[in-house]
């Protein structure tokens, strides 16, 4: 196994992933065979190589100043699981 | 033995770029709305919403790169930064970390010493801003506004060259002087467009190596920056002292307790997977582009105060708070413009009865109650003899409080100087024929009691008889 | 002839000629789908009554002359689109209820040419899977056999044309999604050059390998609709502002004297042999036709697979990272603090696929492995490009099989993340630099459908569509329906 248990939650952590402790078993199985899988890679010579981004070779285009959007929050908010005065509501935030 | 401290800070500067619509969607940026009615599809993090990015950032951060020397990059590239907090609605913030739009550029100031010191400036990249989280009134819950997410923000990198708090606040305050000049942000410190985070560290004087920092988040005063600079320095000292040793962390600043406390709960393993935004591509710009912008670039507040100096003759004192703004600036030019009486004069009357009445009533320069042809036209008044400088100050509270122009005020308060030979006669000779005790006394040789009939006349004309006038009348007649 | 046997083209000229009103025929697609959707679960959600309305505002337009280039011709969208007032699931329990505020650029636009939504079709989830076995919704069935997969994410799409139900789909196609599906099912099915379509609109998977595009009976169908679905958008970056040909004006055209391209790396291993005949006659199809095969070296293609299952992940753990239970989506009860709604939330929200991925994704990206895993793949990725870029000098199109083997059970590769990855190995490199590419069917074994695989250099939609057509001309491969859906 490329990875263990530890590195899986380190992992299932910085995703915000909550796993059963069946899912930790599964993951770290399957996700060490795709880890060791795409190894593969290290082993090619990619001196010198710029990577690749994005396919296709432009660059970024522009867009003029201009407010082009009017409020619609209602609309918006329909599909908010919890909202109060305007405000998307979260667990209480500690700063 | 006690060993002396070096205090090393660098200082990372959030402006806020001043345009209409956000930096990557067509909402508007406009301060103080309704919650989340400023916060479209894309600054919501929709499912299968794209960025575009607004042209005009790119202005700005060129802008500004060529205002404090340094390199514009033909080729930068936004990156995403990953980690989840309810104020960034993508999970990722849009940012640039490997290319940034700005490096290697510098700026000059004053330090405490009075020697002039060179501030690096590492970079400067552009990026999106955070909404805001709301805790009043939620018991258990915050709440969650999105109207500044997306906000064009430009972070300003130092290098760490900055060795006191006030010389940090005096970098802080030539940055913000700087991005206003170039019209950039409005700079406004309590609606958030212009912040800081400090990196504090100390290291005994003439040790090379740089001492463990400790990051100051959310400065958002000259004031505040300068105390939590002070108070987390006199704490590094005393723990290092007292053998402890100082710990890499974000720190808050309390003004309330006026002490940093750590934030641990931000700490925890951040690890911000930075890779290149794919759904942007790299901002490419020619160096046509390069030299059209920096055909653009206003006077910069350096060279403005050293032509104040040279051309209007000024005190460099007045020079530079003439320059402190480039609004400031414009209109005491406006002033000279206008006016016939000398550079100087005109910076007298913007300094000092108009700055204290802007101060008094807590406005800017652009509230002024007064505009600049205005004010000169009061100068004027002053220097061809229409009203004396006493008067005049009679005439600006006028003017200030809407009562019209100054030859309005004068016109109607009947405030215009006396200079008709005649009429001052007749008072004159009044004024020595009611008091002939004096007149015996200044004849006998008290010459000072000149100033007595002096002010004893303006007293009888309200103090619009010409006093040069007066005083030679007197003098003359009392031989 | 039955209205759901004839292809998107045949019903254009049927609307035109006024054989049948689009209401009459929406109406028989959906008392199609009502009837034999139970089967194959091609479909999350009919919207019969949109569909009609729609219908009936084409026929009101025809009658006035305002004839757009769908008009009244009733399609399938993935379930991917955002489609107005629609609700839109991305095939997951965290969309579950998430209804879209506005449409895709692609799905206005073909609102715009007059087309009749039917439904949204089954994918896998946000488009994670070559089996359609990820699918909150439950997995979509073959036409061809019930008991198989109809291959993925694009499944419901590729079914539902497939079975007659629909004419014509969108998909999106990320690693070979509309192709190995299209294979599978006996459909036609192009990947457009990445920014020919705008992804505005469309869940993000991987955005620098999303591209959208559709599945059809013939080439000629699938001309017409990307047509409509093609052009520049302002709202996505990555879309290129170049003109969009009549793709329907060259498809007449002779393919002779046409260089076709056959990689001598593509490895055997894993190919089912017939499956690699099929597309081998194919090809011989195209030469008697005029074309002249040459063989092309793409050395590094075998490593488009490990390269893939770094650059999407990481791209997929980032893009879905907004599914967070606080704006939209699945959002967990009682949470207890910030982290737990957090995690919850996603943990229930997202199926085990689209976990590993995001979890391999975090992991590449993460501090200490970004260089060896995700620098060195976008290096690699380079690699792959350049070679394509070289063999394009030499020849017009490359064309193989489309997946390495027909349609597999439902269940069979499910288990075996890797296995199921190699589903892919001939249409990834495809997504990996950017290219077009289109299978077509070319015959069958064992009753089920292969495909060919024709890729293109970039923008060349026109030549592909153009050597799908002419070989369509020669075969009726396309032509055959499952027995069960005639």
């Amino acid at each position: 196994m490329s990875l263990d248990k530890e590195q899986v939650q380190h992992i299932a952590m910085l995703a915000r992933l909550n796993l059963s402790d069946e899912e930790y078993a599964e993951s770290v199985e399957k996700l060490s065979k795709i880890v060791d899988f795409v190894d593969q890679l290290s082993a090619v010579d990619t001196t010198d190589v710029v990577p690749m981004a994005h396919p296709v070779d432009a660059a970024q285009r522009l867009r003029p100043d201009d407010v082009t959007a009017t409020n619609d929050r209602d609309h918006y908010q329909q599909n908010a699981p919890e909202v109060v005065d305007g405000l998307y509501l979260v667990p209480k935030v500690l700063e | 033995m006690s060993v002396a401290w070096e205090v090393v800070i660098g200082l990372e500067i959030h402006a806020q770029l001043a345009t209409k619509s956000k930096i990557f969607s067509g909402s508007p940026t406009a301060y103080g709305a309704d919650p989340n009615t400023q916060a479209n599809l894309v600054d919501l993090g929709y499912p299968g919403v794209l960025p575009v990015l607004n042209k005009e950032v790119v202005r700005m951060a060129t802008l500004f790169g060529l205002a404090v020397s340094a390199t514009v990059a033909r080729r930068s590239v936004f990156a995403r930064k990953n980690y989840f907090y309810p104020d960034l609605p993508k999970g990722y913030q849009i940012s640039q970390l490997e290319l940034p739009i700005v490096e290697h550029g510098e700026m000059h100031i004053i330090g405490v010493d009075g020697m002039e010191k060179r501030i690096g400036i590492t970079r400067a990249h552009l990026e999106e801003d955070a909404g805001k989280s709301i805790h009043e009134g939620l018991d258990a819950s915050s709440g969650i506004d999105l109207n500044r997410a997306g906000t064009p923000l430009l972070e300003i990198v130092s290098e760490p060259d900055l060795r006191s708090a006030k010389d940090a606040v005096t970098y802080m305050k030539k940055i913000h002087t700087i991005v206003h000049y170039l019209g950039i942000s409005d700079g406004n410190m309590q609606e958030g467009s212009f912040r800081c985070d400090a990196n504090v560290s100390v290291r005994p004087m003439g040790q090379k190596e740089l001492g463990t920092r400790a990051e100051l988040k959310n400065l958002n005063s000259f004031r505040y920056i300068e105390k939590a600079i002070n108070i987390e320095v006199e704490r590094q000292i005393d723990l290092i002292e007292d053998g402890g040793t100082v710990v890499q962390e974000t720190r808050l600043y309390d003004s309330d307790k006026d002490e940093t406390r750590s934030m641990r709960s931000k700490e925890e393993a951040n690890d911000y997977r930075y890779f290149p935004d794919p759904d942007l591509l790299p901002v490419e710009i020619s160096n046509e582009y390069i030299e059209a912008i920096r055909a653009t670039m206003p006077e910069l507040p350096d060279a403005k105060q050293a032509r104040f100096i040279d051309e209007y003759e000024l005190k460099s004192d007045d020079a530079a708070i003439l320059t402190a703004s480039r609004m400031l600036a414009d209109f005491y030019e406006g002033v000279v413009k206008a006016t016939d009486a000398t550079a100087q004069v005109a910076a007298n009357w913007v300094i000092g009865d108009l700055g204290g009445a802007l101060n008094r009533d807590g406005l800017g320069i652009s509230d002024s109650k007064i505009s600049s042809d205005e004010l000169a036209g009061l100068v004027d008044r002053i220097h061809d003899d229409t009203i004396s400088g006493k008067i005049a100050k009679q005439v600006f509270e006028a003017m200030w409080d809407g009562e019209g122009s100054a030859d309005d005020v004068i016109e109607s308060k009947g405030l215009k100087q006396i200079t008709d030979s005649g009429a001052i006669e007749l008072v004159v000779d009044k004024v020595i024929a009611d008091n002939l005790g004096q007149v015996a006394e200044y004849k006998a040789g008290k010459d000072k009691l000149i100033g007595f009939f002096v002010g004893k006349v303006m007293q009888e004309t309200k103090g619009q008889a010409n006093p040069g006038q007066v005083n030679q009348m007197l003098r003359d007649k009392l031989k | 002839m039955d209205m759901h046997r004839q292809t998107l083209t045949e019903l254009c000229a049927g609307l035109d000629k006024g054989d049948f009103t689009s209401v009459e025929l929406t109406q028989t697609l959906l008392d199609r789908v009502a009837a034999q959707d139970e089967k194959l679960n091609a479909f999350i959600t009919v919207t019969s009554t949109e569909a009609l309305a729609a219908a009936a505002s084409a026929d009101k337009a025809r009658a006035a002359g305002n004839i757009g280039a769908l008009n009244g011709l009733p399609i399938v969208h993935k379930d991917i689109f955002c489609t107005e007032g629609i609700k839109t699931t991305c095939g997951s329990k965290m969309l579950d209820n998430f209804i879209s505020p506005y449409n895709a650029t692609v799905v206005q636009k073909m609102a715009d040419a007059g087309a009749v939504i039917l439904g949204k079709s089954n994918m896998d989830e946000f488009a994670m899977g070559s089996s359609n076995e990820t699918s909150f919704f439950g997995p979509v069935r073959n036409p061809w056999n019930l008991e198989c997969s109809p291959g993925g994410s694009s499944g419901g799409s590729a079914a539902s044309v497939a079975a007659r139900l629909a004419p014509a789909a969108t998909g999106t196609d990320t690693g070979g999604s509309i192709r190995q599906p299209a294979a599978l099912t006996g459909t036609v099915g192009l990947k457009p050059t990445y920014g020919r379509v705008s992804r505005y609109g469309m869940i993000a998977f991987a955005s620098s390998l999303d591209q959208a595009g559709m599945i059809t009976r013939s080439a000629e169908d699938a001309a017409r609709m990307l047509g409509v679905m093609a052009g520049f958008d302002e709202r996505d970056s990555t879309s290129i502002d170049q003109a969009v040909p009549d793709y329907l004006a060259g498809i007449g055209e002779s393919i002779k004297g046409l260089r076709v391209g056959v990689v001598r790396q593509h490895s055997d291993e894993g190919l089912e042999e017939r499956t690699g005949a099929r597309a081998k006659d194919a090809i011989a199809v195209l030469e008697s036709m005029g074309a002249t095969t040459v063989e092309v070296d793409l050395p590094n293609i075998d490593l488009s697979v490990p390269t893939y299952y770094v650059v999407a992940p990481a791209e997929c753990s980032s893009n879905l990272s907004r599914f967070d239970g606080v704006r939209f989506g699945h959002r967990a009860e009682n949470a207890e603090d910030l982290l737990d709604l957090y995690c919850r939330s996603r943990g229930e929200g997202f199926g085990d696929e689209v976990k590993r991925r995001i979890m391999t994704g975090a992991y590449v990206l993460s501090a200490g492995y970004y260089d060896a895993y995700y620098i060195k793949a976008q290096q690699v990725r380079q690699l792959i490009a350049d070679d394509f870029k070289k063999a394009f000098a030499d020849v017009d199109l490359i064309a193989g099989p489309t997946a390495p083997s027909p349609a597999f059970k439902l269940g069979d590769k499910v288990d075996d993340p890797i296995q199921m990855y190699l589903n892919d190995i001939y249409t990834i490199g495809a997504n990996l630099a950017g290219l077009p590419a289109m299978s077509v069917p070319c015959g069958f074994v064992d009753d089920m459908p292969v495909g060919l695989h024709l890729v293109g250099p970039h923008f060349g939609e026109e030549m592909l569509l153009r050597c799908g057509h002419q070989y369509q001309q020669e075969t009726d491969w396309h032509i055959a329906c499952p027995e069960a859906f005639k």
